[in-house]
């Protein structure tokens, strides 16, 4: 008789009200696209790979025309950093801070996102080996991003 | 003067106060005089009403003959929608004016109308001269002047086999093309030894010959017609010549020159020239200061009656000048006029600028001569070295070069101005080197300095805005090459870079991508983005322009790079705009739409219940497309495998209503059914429509089959339109609907099944070689250089000797096709895309709802517009 392995799949949790939460395993996301992702309150968000590996977390919704589609969007990068353009009217948003590339006044809540159940524990961008402190600090400067 | 600058302003002014102004004729010359009154601001204080003959405004009766190559009326033309109405302008068609009372200023039309006038200006234009031959007034004999002209040949030409031109100038070899393209055998007769005796010189007349004959017209020279012989309900039947010859003809064209029509100013006792001509002065005015004349009806004060456009317009403003006072007395008049032309006969160049005859004392000729080629160039040098004029036919490509160099000694040996591209003149003698009062635009006597002022001062920076704001290319459009050159010299030295990248991440264009991966065999996105990509794009993520541009290279590509051809598979999955990632059209609310291919709009009454049955149970609103097919709207993405499993089931595919890819090939019914309908248009839609399913492209493209010339399939509005005719089809490329229509031009005619469909393959190859991102077939057209005549070249004479590889990639498409929603439904992998959301397979996304309207549904967008971050107006985001 032979065991079962355990499955060791890799998967993508976003913070929320400062908890982890699993919305997919890093295999079902494709690099340089996105998919949606149901929050246990029936909110919608969009979670994306870059080309990179690294896991990004928007509103799903569009604040342009208000529907759920952003992570029908193609990802891409300017300068550096990560946005996806809506798939609608084609409006970029940077992936780290959802802030609207093509008009200051908009924005959509960005979330930090880590990888876990690897071999290593890789944590999104802006966060170090100390959580609680970086969790601060990275949620000070999102809001202030956002704000 | 009779309009005088102190009139009342046009808040006060009344008909009864305001001077009025009243135009006889509303040809070319007279538009051009509106337009040059209302440039002046002379419409605003002025009442101007124009008396024309023609039940249309005026037209560009120098295209005329392209009416025959399939524009419209419409197209030709010159008046801009809205014109009349906003210079609150009288235009009354169909009545022309029949008697000038000078002695009470007023204008009597055949209606009875009778206007008062302060000023008068007559562009009555010309008349053809028949000459008197016995016979002339037989059924079957026409002119060529009028579209109405134009319509009556070619309604009568439908019953004859054979038409007679008399007349070899200009005009005469245009009527003798479009007989010939109507079918008929044709003939010329020519009074003079030579054709184009005014233009040409007996050599150039040869080389003429030579390609008119080889396009198998038959031409008659030193001879003119004796008598016109009819049958007994008075239709032609032949022509005896003077030499004791006779053609056996059932149409005849008169094409024997012009005459001005002086008649009215002969009736009123206006001046007029010995030989015709309304007498005026440099200023355009007659032996009455009240009247003015332009145009082809005026003799001019150099003596001469000018029967061509340039001078005419020139006539136009100097005489809106002299009635807006604009100008200082003496200033600027209409001396006489540069009769140089630069025409296309029968697909043949012919140009002669300046003393082309060499009547200048002590002038002595270079002439270059290859009668293989049908190519004769000379050009006439004075005793001092100074070039002045010339004659070229066959290849008059360097006109635009010449005709300004006229006047001066050319900066290299004249000989190496008529030798064959690379063996004569460098590069360098192009438009740059030119003087600045070099005249470029004939037509609206543009010189090379205002084209320069128009980058450096007005801040044009493209060729277009350069047209706009000053006209030049904008009339017969010989010049556009120069214009072109000159434009991009003077922005390259005023130092703006014009940036040709695709975006942000390739410098390279559209049609450079193609290429670099055609040949260096690249198959995946990120490689080239390393390898070709700006350098601070390189090993980053792209953009949303050209990862999608780029997929669609590979996939046209696909089979001749070893790429896949399923859009779907690995790295091109992320490439794909939402629409073909899922195979279908996002709409507003984040729904799809479903459109499954019904070629040629051709459709059992199975499938169509098959739809029915489809949209009912899964709940979708059907719209009929302006593409013959059935649109199915509210869809959720993962409705969408469901959907198509019934509908691959019931034998539909992908109709690619997602993809930059073909759409459809919409058809009439044709000869099955339609009485008038003279080929198989049906059967021929659906065969092309079959063979190009799924042709990844730079745009989407559109095509349609009509059975008859009734064009009731509309295919002169699509990138590819074919028109059948008795003896196969003829293929029009470049159409466009949408925001900015554009007729089709007609690339070639009468072409038999395989014919069609080869030129098809080559033409459309050759265009997603070439085209930029999301360009359609006919801003491409407009765009590139040489334009339809560059493609026909390309794609017809394989100039380029590219047609056999086109070819080859279209046979590769066609063998490699296969239903991308077929093979989706076959694999699991590819169908787990297919869901609302990664965490919750099941769930569909509550945010897509629907409420009812007529009978069926519409989204709900009430849902969509709940709290969160402010919703900018569209306004507020198109600053991108």
């Amino acid at each position: 008789m032979t065991m079962a392995l355990e499955r060791t799949a890799v998967r993508v949790e976003l913070l929320i009200d400062r908890r982890w939460f699993a919305v997919c395993d890093l295999a079902d996301l494709t690099p340089g696209r996105g998919v949606a992702a149901l929050l246990p309150d029936g909110a919608q968000v969009a979670v994306f790979l870059d080309r990179a590996g690294r896991a990004y977390a928007i509103d799903n919704r569009d604040p342009f025309t208000g529907a759920y589609v952003l992570s029908r969007g193609l990802l891409g990068s300017a300068g550096g950093r990560p946005f996806v353009a809506s798939p609608l009217l084609k409006q970029r948003f940077d992936l780290e801070t959802g802030r609207c590339l093509d008009d200051d006044g908009v924005a959509v809540q960005a979330y930090l996102t880590r990888t876990t159940g690897g071999p290593v524990e890789a944590l999104g961008p802006g966060l170090g080996a100390d959580l609680d402190a970086d969790l601060d600090a990275a949620l000070g400067v999102v809001s202030a991003q956002v704000a | 003067m009779s309009a005088p600058k102190n009139a009342p302003n046009p808040d006060t002014a009344t008909a009864a106060t305001a001077p009025t102004i009243v135009l006889i004729g509303h040809g070319m010359v007279g538009q051009r005089f509106l337009e040059a009154l209302a440039e002046r601001g002379v419409t605003e204080r002025a009442r101007v009403v124009v008396l024309c003959e023609e039940p249309r405004p005026a037209y560009d009766r120098v295209q005329l003959t392209s009416y025959f190559a399939g524009r419209t009326p419409e197209d030709l033309s010159l008046v801009e929608d809205g014109f009349m109405a906003r210079h609150g302008i009288e235009l009354h068609l169909g009545d022309p004016a029949e008697r000038i009372d000078r002695a009470a200023r007023t204008v009597t039309a055949r209606s009875g109308l009778t206007v008062a006038y302060d000023t008068l200006v007559l562009a009555t234009g010309s008349y053809p001269f028949v000459p008197p031959v016995p016979g002339k007034d037989s059924r079957g004999c026409f002119v060529y002047r009028t579209i109405e002209d134009l319509l009556a040949i070619e309604e009568y030409a439908g019953n004859c086999s054979s038409g007679t031109v008399v007349g070899g100038g200009l005009l005469g070899l245009e009527a003798a093309g479009a007989l010939k393209g109507l079918g008929l055998t044709t003939h010329i007769v020519e009074f003079n030894p030579r054709l184009m005796a005014l233009q040409v010189d007996e050599g150039g007349g040869a080389a003429l010959r030579r390609t008119v004959e080889d396009m198998g017209l038959i031409v008659h020279t030193g001879v003119g017609g004796k008598e016109i012989t009819a049958d007994a309900d008075g239709a032609v039947t032949a022509m005896a010549l003077s030499d004791g010859s006779s053609i056996d003809t059932d149409l005849v064209v008169f094409s024997a020159g012009v005459r001005p029509r002086d008649q009215l100013a002969r009736d009123c006792g206006l001046t007029v020239g010995e030989r015709g001509g309304v007498a005026v002065d440099e200023r355009c005015r007659t032996s009455d200061p009240a009247v003015y004349a332009i145009g082809e009806c005026a003799l001019a004060a150099d003596g001469r009656v000018y029967g061509l456009v340039a001078p005419g317009y020139e006539m136009a403003q100097v005489a809106a000048d002299d009635i807006a006072e604009t100008s200082a007395a003496g200033e600027g008049g209409f001396t006489g006029a540069d009769t140089s032309t630069k025409l296309k006969l029968l697909g043949v160049d012919v140009a002669s600028f300046g003393d082309a005859h060499g009547t200048a004392e002590g002038c002595l000729d270079v002439v270059y001569s290859d009668s293989r080629a049908g190519v004769y160039k000379k050009l006439v040098i004075g005793a001092d070295g100074a070039l002045l004029g010339g004659v070229l036919v066959g290849d008059a490509e360097a006109y635009g070069m010449l005709r300004p160099l006229t006047g001066s000694v050319p900066p290299v040996a004249p000989e190496q101005l008529v030798l064959p591209a690379g063996l004569g003149a460098p590069a360098a003698i192009g438009p740059s080197a030119l003087p600045d009062e070099a005249v470029i635009c004939n037509c609206h006597n543009v010189t090379k300095g205002a084209i320069r002022a128009a980058v450096t001062e007005h801040r044009c920076t493209t060729v277009p805005e350069v047209k706009k704001c000053t006209k030049a290319g904008t009339g017969c459009g010989s010049c556009v090459k120069a214009l072109t050159t000159l434009v991009n010299d003077e922005l390259e030295a005023s130092g703006v870079s014009v940036d040709k990248g695709l975006c942000g991440c390739f410098s390279y264009t559209r049609a450079e991508l193609y290429e670099i991966v055609r040949t260096l065999r690249i198959t995946s996105y990120a490689a080239l983005l390393d390898s070709h990509g700006r350098e601070e794009a390189r090993s980053g993520d792209g953009c949303e322009v050209c990862k999608p541009t780029v997929a669609s290279i590979i996939a046209s590509l696909a089979p001749t790079v070893g790429a896949s051809g399923y859009v779907l598979d690995g790295e091109q999955a992320a490439l794909q705009d939402t629409n073909d990632h899922f195979l279908a059209n996002l709409q507003r609310n984040g729904s799809y739409s479903i459109v499954p291919r019904i070629p040629g709009g051709e459709i059992t009454p199975e499938k169509l219940i098959v739809i029915g049955e489809v949209a009912r149970d899964f709940g979708l609103y059907t719209k009929i497309t302006g593409g013959q097919r059935i649109d199915l709207f509210g869809a959720r993405v993962d409705q969408l495998p469901r959907i198509w499993a019934r509908l691959v089931d019931a034998g539909f595919e992908s109709g690619h209503a997602y993809g930059k890819a073909l759409r459809t090939v919409k058809s009439c019914v044709g000869q099955t059914w339609c009485r008038y309908g003279v080929q198989d248009s049906v059967r021929m839609a659906i065969d092309l429509e079959l063979r190009y399913r799924g042709l990844r492209s730079p745009h989407k493209l559109k095509s349609a089959v009509s059975g008859c010339a009734r064009e009731c399939a509309e295919a002169r509005g699509k990138d590819f339109g074919v028109i059948a005719t008795s003896n196969g089809w003829n293929l029009y490329v470049g159409g466009n609907g949408g925001a900015d229509p554009r007729h089709a031009d007609l690339l070639a005619q009468d072409l038999d099944d395989e014919q069609l469909i080869r030129l098809i393959d080559r033409f459309l190859m050759f265009y997603i070689r070439t085209a930029d991102r999301l360009e359609r077939t006919s801003a491409w057209l407009e765009r590139i250089e040489g334009g339809l005549d560059h493609v026909r070249d390309v794609v017809v004479d394989d100039s380029l000797g590219l047609c056999a590889e086109l070819e080859a990639l279209m046979a590769e498409h066609v063998a490699g096709y296969r239903d991308e929603w077929a093979e989706t439904l076959e694999d699991p992998e590819r169908l787990r895309r297919f869901v609302s959301f990664v965490n919750a397979p099941g769930a569909p996304d509550p945010t897509v709802r629907f409420v009812p309207e007529r009978d069926q549904m519409k989204p709900d967008l009430t849902i969509l517009s709940g709290p969160g971050i402010p919703v900018r107006t569209l306004e507020g985001t198109a600053s991108r």
